[in-house]
C-alpha cells in the first residue's frame, strides 16, 4: 500500500515542505543530517505531529486531510523510538502484550511466541525493565510494536542511542524482521551503514525538503550520493552465506559468484556484503601470485571522474550486480580502460553486513 | 482537656466535607489543565498558569469579594440561579465549595504540571502507538507513572482548604452546619474571648498541618529520588 504524504510546516527556526508517494513494501530510509526534518516527517506519518497543512494517506485509508484526522491509536502503526521507551511500570511481558491485548483478535497476525523467537527475547519475559541491556530494550520495543500486527512500522533512529556492541547485537534482528515480518518499514537514520544494511530505498532529506528518492542500488551507483559524503563510495552486493568453510574463511554469494570472507564468528543470516570502492583494484589479467583472495572478473560498464585525479570504474559482475572500484586517473590511462572491457577486480576487504 | 462541644464537632464535619469535595473536584479539573500546561510554552499557557496561581498572591478578601458579587443574588451566576427559581450561592456550602476550588487550584495544578512535565509525552505516545485511546492511556500509563504527583496534589489541596479563612468569611459568613468551618469557628471563639476553645481547635489544626507537610515533603523527596 502506497504511503502518500503532503505536508507544509513553518516554524521560526525550521521549515518543512514535502510531497511524496512511497511505494509499498520493503524498508524505506529517511536519510539526512540532524535537523533536516526526517523525524518530524516520521511524526507526521504517525499523527504525533499535528500539522494543519498536511495530508497523509496509506493505501485507501485517509489518515489526515483537511479537518479529518485519524488519531495514532486508530492507525495501526508500530513505532520504535530512538531512546529507551519501554513502559517502566510494566514487565517485559507486560510491555509486549500491552499492544497485543488492544489489537482485535481478527487482526492479529503475529503472536507472542513467534515474535519473541524472532527477536531472541523469549527468556527475558519475566525480567523487570531496568535489568535489560540497551540492546535487549530495543529488541523488546521492536517486539512490542510487532505484536500489534501493524500495517506499517516506523523506526526513529532505533540504534543511535546504543553503543557499538549493543548496536551489533540488535542489527541482525532488525534485518531479520525486515525480511520476515512482511510489514513495510520506514526508518529514520543518519547512518549510511544502516541504510546499506537494511534499506531497499532511500529518501534523502535536506533542510526540510526531500532532495531525492532512490532505490539503494540507484544511489550506490552514483558517485555523489549523500550516503558517501563521509566514508567514500561503497557498493553493497546481495547474496547469502554458502555452506562450507576453510582456513577461517566463509563463502558468500550465489551460484554465479562467490567471495571468501574472514569468518566473523557467530552470525545470523546476512544477505548483504559491503565493499569500499577504495578497497578494489583493477587488473587487466588474472594475477596468480597475490595475497588478495577475492579476484572477480567484471565487464567495465562506466568510467567516471568524481574527484580530482580519481576515477570510479563500475563493472558488471557475472550475476549482473555492479561492483565499483576507485582508482587513480593515472592507472586508468595506463591500463587503457574502456567500456565493455573484461578486467579483474581485486577486492582487498569485504564486510559481511550482519 | 475538656471535650469538644457539639458546635466544634459540627464545624469539623463541615470542614472535612468541604476539604473532601474540594479535593475530589480539583483533581478532576486540575488534571486536564495541568496536562495542557505541561505540553508547551505558548503565551496562552503562561496566561492560564498566571491565572491559576493568582490565589497565591491575592489577599483572600479580594477573591471572596468578587465571588460574593458574582455568586450573590444580583451577580451573574447568583442572579441567573434566582431567575431559574433556585437559590443564589452566597452564604451557602455550595458557594464556599466553589470558592475553595478556585482558591486551592494552584495547589492541585502545580504538582500535577510538574509531574506531567517530568514524565514527558513519550509514554503516552508509546501507549497511543500500541492502540490505547485517550482515557485508556491515561489510566494505564500516565496515572501509574505520576501517582506521586497526584498524592502530593491531593494532600496539599486538602490541607490548604483546611487552612482557608478569608475567602470563606467573605462569601460564606459563619452559618453553623453550612459555612462555619474550623478556621472561622476559631475566629468566633477568640472574638467571644473563649480562648480555651480556640486553643483546642488551633492546636489540632497546627498538628494536622505539620503532619501533612511532613508527609508531602517526604513524598516529594522519595519520588524525586526514584526518578533518577
Amino acid at each position: 500500500m502506497t504511503l502518500a504524504i503532503r505536508a507544509r510546516l513553518k516554524r521560526s527556526d525550521f521549515e518543512l515542505d514535502v510531497d511524496i508517494d512511497l511505494p509499498p513494501g520493503g524498508v524505506t530510509s529517511l536519510f539526512g543530517r540532524s535537523g533536516c526534518g526526517k523525524t518530524t516527517l516520521l511524526r507526521i506519518m504517525a499523527g504525533l505531529e499535528k500539522v494543519r497543512d498536511a495530508e497523509v494517506r496509506f493505501g485507501d485509508q485517509v489518515w489526515q486531510q483537511g479537518k479529518h484526522f485519524v488519531p495514532l491509536h486508530q492507525r495501526r502503526i508500530g513505532i520504535v523510538f530512538q531512546e529507551h521507551s519501554l513502559l517502566p511500570h510494566l514487565s517485559v511481558r507486560g510491555n509486549l502484550l500491552y499492544g497485543y491485548k488492544r489489537t482485535p483478535a481478527s487482526l492479529r497476525r503475529l503472536h507472542l511466541s513467534g515474535v519473541t523467537d524472532m527477536l531472541g527475547i523469549a527468556d527475558l519475559l519475566d525480567r523487570p525493565i531496568d535489568r535489560l541491556s540497551g540492546g535487549q530494550r530495543q529488541r523488546v520495543s521492536l517486539g512490542r510494536a510487532l505484536l500489534t500486527s501493524p500495517q506499517l512500522l516506523l523506526l526513529d533512529e532505533p540504534l543511535s542511542a546504543l553503543d557499538t556492541r549493543n548496536r551489533r547485537e540488535v542489527m541482525p534482528f532488525l534485518s531479520r524482521l525486515a525480511a520476515e515480518s512482511g510489514v513495510p518499514i520506514v526508518m529514520v537514520t543518519h547512518s549510511p551503514d544502516e541504510v546499506e544494511r537494511l534499506a531497499d530505498r532511500v529518501v534523502f532529506m535536506e533542510a526540510g525538503r526531500i532532495s531525492s528518492v532512490e532505490s539503494l542500488q540507484q544511489t550506490l551507483r552514483r558517485t555523489d550520493s549523500p550516503l558517501f559524503a563521509d566514508k567514500g563510495t561503497v557498493c553493497v552486493l546481495a547474496g547469502r552465506v554458502l555452506p562450507g568453510q576453510a582456513d577461517g574463511l566463509i563463502r558468500f554469494g550465489n551460484e554465479h559468484l562467490q567471495f571468501l570472507i574472514e569468518d566473523p564468528g557467530p552470525h545470523g543470516m546476512p544477505t548483504r556484503v559491503r565493499i569500499h570502492s577504495s578497497d578494489v583494484a583493477i587488473a587487466r589479467h588474472r594475477i596468480g601470485d597475490v595475497s588478495v583472495v577475492n579476484q572477480l572478473p567484471v565487464i567495465v560498464e562506466r568510467i567516471e571522474a568524481f574527484r580530482p585525479g580519481r576515477i570510479l570504474v563500475a563493472g558488471k559482475l557475472r550475476d549482473g550486480q555492479i561492483l565499483t572500484a576507485e582508482i587513480t586517473e593515472h592507472s586508468c590511462r595506463r591500463l587503457g580502460l574502456g567500456n565493455g572491457q573484461l578486467v579483474h577486480a581485486l577486492i582487498r576487504s569485504v564486510t559481511l553486513l550482519d | 482537656m475538656p471535650e469538644l462541644s457539639p458546635a466544634d464537632w459540627q464545624a469539623i464535619e463541615v470542614t472535612l466535607r468541604l476539604c473532601f469535595y474540594t479535593t475530589l473536584i480539583l483533581l478532576v479539573i486540575a488534571t486536564p489543565i495541568a496536562w495542557w500546561l505541561s505540553s508547551g510554552q505558548s503565551a496562552a499557557r503562561i496566561a492560564v498558569q498566571a491565572i491559576v496561581a493568582l490565589p497565591l498572591v491575592l489577599p483572600p478578601t479580594v477573591l471572596g469579594f468578587y465571588l460574593l458579587i458574582v455568586l450573590g443574588p444580583r451577580g451573574a451566576v447568583g442572579g441567573t440561579l434566582e431567575s431559574l427559581g433556585l437559590h443564589h450561592l452566597a452564604f451557602t456550602f455550595e458557594g464556599i465549595l466553589i470558592a475553595s476550588v478556585l482558591y486551592s487550584m494552584p495547589f492541585a495544578v502545580q504538582p500535577l504540571t510538574e509531574a506531567f512535565g517530568n514524565l514527558g509525552r513519550r509514554p503516552a505516545e508509546v501507549a497511543s502507538s500500541l492502540g490505547a485511546g485517550l482515557i485508556d492511556r491515561f489510566v494505564t500509563v500516565t496515572l501509574p507513572l505520576t501517582r506521586g504527583g497526584f498524592v502530593v496534589a491531593a494532600t496539599l489541596t486538602f490541607a490548604h482548604t483546611l487552612g482557608e479563612f478569608g475567602v470563606i468569611l467573605m462569601l460564606g459568613g459563619s452559618i453553623p452546619g453550612e459555612t462555619r468551618v474550623l478556621s472561622v469557628l476559631i475566629y468566633d471563639h477568640a472574638e467571644a474571648m473563649n480562648y480555651e476553645a480556640a486553643h483546642r481547635l488551633s492546636l489540632m489544626l497546627l498538628i494536622f498541618a505539620f503532619f501533612t507537610l511532613f508527609v508531602v515533603y517526604g513524598l516529594t523527596r522519595r519520588f524525586k529520588v526514584a526518578r533518577v
